[in-house]
């Protein structure tokens, strides 16, 4: 038909037929729009039964991403073809980049914006939060402890974890020892809580009084005195990295004891037969080797460090002087219910992590990860 | 006409309290059909607010601390009581004081944002009864006698006190109550109010006076089981356990009445145990009691929960319960006949007999203080890591301004 219609010629039929594409063009988008936006609403404002709202949601999800990318690839398909060589990257990766802004940008936005403002999200009080951040008794100590678990907790994890995948490479049961320590990453921090708890339990003294914590039964075994171990500052931090350091080191053992594995045998060979001994193998080779494996597990523990959380919140609740700028968040935000403070002490944990994170990704780059 | 519907709760309490409590509504449930879901956390004063602001709340919530619902109150969240239940038969079965601290201010005016469901008492000390009449001791009527009896305690070779405040993230709080109801007994009402509201800092003659009664008996060798170290590290449901061991451990132990469902099983209220009402210090400020409530707070509007929310402003609805044991009804339809054993019953006494009942100050501060600052910083003074004059100026710092 299209042919006829140009076969006859003149202005008026190319406009008939392009207007109507233009037309179908804003229509289809708009007809889209309009039927994803009721879902919506009637997800929103539903008192169906939950059931419905359940078969409703997936199919208004996964249907409603389905035709909202065949309608944006439709459309940029009807453009000339160089439009169409610049804009389709952008209807596959669009979604994911705008669910992404809504998940991580926005939310990142408005926290700053709630750090500026009063305990309920109301009214503009200017940098309170942020010197109440950085110079309150509380928030000093929290800081200081995170700076105690990034420090020894991160040290531990990486050394202990480099020297056992070392040793277990070399050993005829790798496999057993290397499941042994890796078992405790399999225990959630809550359930380490749990287990650990009894490891300090402490029981008081005077008489008829039995300790029943495994620390306090070695430690009187050996003649010495029971002692309440998370009670005293600030010694009871390192009790509780310790529980990270057994969490903790087994996953930075099998991800160095991988990149020790990809050391080419014939280079070690090499240096042996060049007369290095072990030490010297140890620190010019391997080392060097896997250096990359091990910055990217350091960076990984030290960002788990800063972020700390459930451990402490389980084993002492930050009493004791053990809180940890995440403790100290959340009972900001939860339990004294000031959304201004919280968001203040997100904002300042969050710049604190980056610069670890950008380090970390570009390590990542060069070991060509991305 | 409500079969096949079902109304959710939340609240504080755990596994033997919930227990009682779905014991106590299994009636109601099966006269109306309306299934209620209780479900109980220890992480409520943190959990309840994301709830609340995520829009997730359940439809009835139980607040052991009308400070956390007076802030949802002020912000509209919770239902008007006085809309729900007819306003004339709050009045009727509610004591004027229970139903002046159930109002509340909403964004339009004052509201009844809840309705009382169990009171406690917490002014009690409990003893072996058994053990305790064996030896000879007697129960003291003024503090004067208290002191005397522990120091007779500790010279017959024995600890007095048992005392135990670790409660997870809200450890110290037992701490908390001590502290409110040497208050009580050695300043005015005045001044407990004030104190509460923030006007009476913590650093102040009043308080540390008060505190010095709680650590004359806390910090002296011999006087408290496992000694000044273990008070932190002791569960405050394991506390009294050492009390009914053969021979007994520790012979007093100050706590609500809800302690007795942390009792070993097997114990028979009265006769292996029982409870004096904690002495006056000084005769001027009468007989106080300190105690406690859970107002039930609605945050849902539905004809099934309107009906449960009806039901809970009768004794009935918390029959069950006192009949187990370890809750007292706030509600003047309740009978004094269903308290099973004598030592709840004799609770509701004390309560009537008060010359004053003033609500545990901790729960009514600001919860920076009253579920923070005050429970930490006591902790931190009682393990040690902290003096005096440190925990009373940052609980001071730490109130809201």
């Amino acid at each position: 038909m299209e042919t006829t219609l140009k076969d006859s010629g003149g202005i008026g039929s190319w406009l008939a037929t392009n207007l109507g594409r233009v037309l179908v063009s804003l229509i289809v988008p708009v007809v889209t729009f309009i039927v994803l936006w009721q879902g919506f609403i009637f997800l929103r404002d539903t008192d169906a039964p939950k059931i419905v709202i359940v078969l409703v949601a997936i199919i208004w999800g996964v249907g409603g991403v389905a035709v909202l990318f065949a309608v944006s690839n439709w459309l940029v398909e009807k453009l000339p073809s160089q439009w169409v060589y610049h804009l389709q990257p952008f209807v596959f990766v669009g979604p994911g980049v705008a669910i992404l802004f809504w998940y991580l940008a926005f939310p990142v936005i408005r926290t700053i914006i709630l750090s500026f403002r009063g305990p309920a999200g109301t009214g503009f009080v200017g940098l309170d939060n942020y010197i109440f951040a950085v110079t309150d008794r509380v928030m000093v100590e929290a800081f200081r402890n995170n700076l105690l678990w990034m420090i020894f907790g991160t040290f531990f994890c990486v050394s202990m974890g480099l020297i056992i995948a070392v040793l277990a490479d070399r050993s005829r049961y790798e496999s057993i020892y290397k499941a042994i320590i890796f078992m405790p990453m399999a225990i959630s921090f809550v359930g380490a809580g749990v287990i650990w708890k009894f490891v300090y339990t402490y029981r008081g003294e005077g008489s008829g009084i039995s300790e029943i914590g495994l620390l306090n039964a070695i430690v009187l075994a050996l003649g010495g005195e029971s002692q309440p171990w998370l009670q005293q500052p600030p010694w009871n931090n390192f009790l509780l990295i310790v529980i990270m350091v057994w969490l903790q080191t087994g996953f930075a053992m099998v991800i160095i004891s991988s990149a020790i594995k990809g050391i080419s045998a014939e280079v070690l060979e090499a240096a042996r037969i060049d007369g290095a001994n072990e030490f010297q193998v140890f620190f010019n080779i391997i080392i060097p080797s896997i250096q990359g494996t091990l910055i990217t597990v350091t960076t990984t523990i030290v960002i788990f460090s800063l972020k700390l959380f459930d451990i402490v919140r389980v084993m002492t609740g930050g009493n004791s002087g053990t809180n940890v700028i995440a403790n100290e968040f959340y009972l900001q935000r939860f339990t004294y219910s000031s959304a201004g403070r919280a968001s203040a002490i997100a904002i300042i944990l969050l710049i604190a992590v980056i610069p670890v994170m950008i380090y970390n990704l570009r390590q990542f780059r060069e070991s060509r990860a991305f | 006409m409500y079969t096949g519907t079902a109304v959710t709760m939340s609240g504080p309490f755990t596994d033997e309290d919930a227990l009682k409590f779905d014991t106590s509504v299994k009636a109601f449930e099966e006269a109306t059909g309306i299934d209620i879901q209780y479900t109980g956390s220890k992480e409520f004063e943190a959990s309840i607010r994301i709830a609340v602001e995520g829009g997730s709340v359940t439809d009835i919530v139980d607040f052991p601390q009308p400070g956390l619902l007076a802030s949802f109150a002020s912000e509209g969240k919770v239902i008007d009581v006085n809309t729900v239940v007819n306003p004339d038969w709050l009045a009727e079965n509610y004591i004027q004081s229970w139903l002046d601290m159930g109002t509340m201010e909403g964004p339009s005016g004052p509201i009844m944002a809840g309705v009382w469901a169990r009171a406690n008492g917490k002014s009690l000390v409990f003893y072996p009864k058994a053990a305790f009449d064996a030896a000879g001791y007697t129960i003291p009527e003024t503090w004067d006698d208290l002191m005397a009896l522990t120091e007779q305690i500790a010279s017959d070779g024995d600890t007095p006190w048992c005392v135990g405040i670790e409660s997870g993230a809200a450890t110290g709080w037992a701490m908390t109550d001590w502290i409110e109801d040497t208050m009580l007994r050695t300043t005015s009402l005045e001044n407990y109010d004030k104190w509460v509201k923030g006007e009476l800092k913590f650093d102040s003659p009043e308080v540390r006076n008060a505190l010095k009664y709680v650590t004359d008996i806390w910090f002296t060798d011999g006087y408290v089981f496992g000694g000044r170290s273990a008070i932190p590290t002791t569960f405050f449901g394991d506390a009294p356990a050492p009390m009914f061991e053969t021979p007994a451990k520790c012979w007093l132990h100050r706590q609500g009445n809800f302690i007795t469902s942390f009792f070993p099983q097997g114990l028979t209220a009265g006769a292996d145990y029982d409870f004096f009402y904690l002495p006056p210090i000084d005769s001027a400020y009468g007989k106080p009691v300190l105690g406690a409530g859970d107002i039930y707070a609605m945050f849902n509007d539905r004809p099934e929960v309107r009906a449960v929310m009806q039901y809970f402003s009768t004794g009935e609805s918390v029959k069950g319960w006192i009949e187990a044991g370890g809750a007292i009804s706030p509600h003047k339809d309740s009978n004094l006949d269903w308290y099973g054993d004598p030592v709840t019953r004799k609770v509701a006494e004390v309560l009537q007999n008060a010359t004053a009942f003033r609500f545990d100050g901790s729960d009514l501060m600001p919860g920076a203080v009253g579920a923070g600052s005050f429970w930490k910083s006591m902790t931190d003074y009682v393990s040690g890591a902290i003096d005096e004059d440190t925990a009373l100026k940052q609980i001071d710092e730490s109130w809201p301004k």
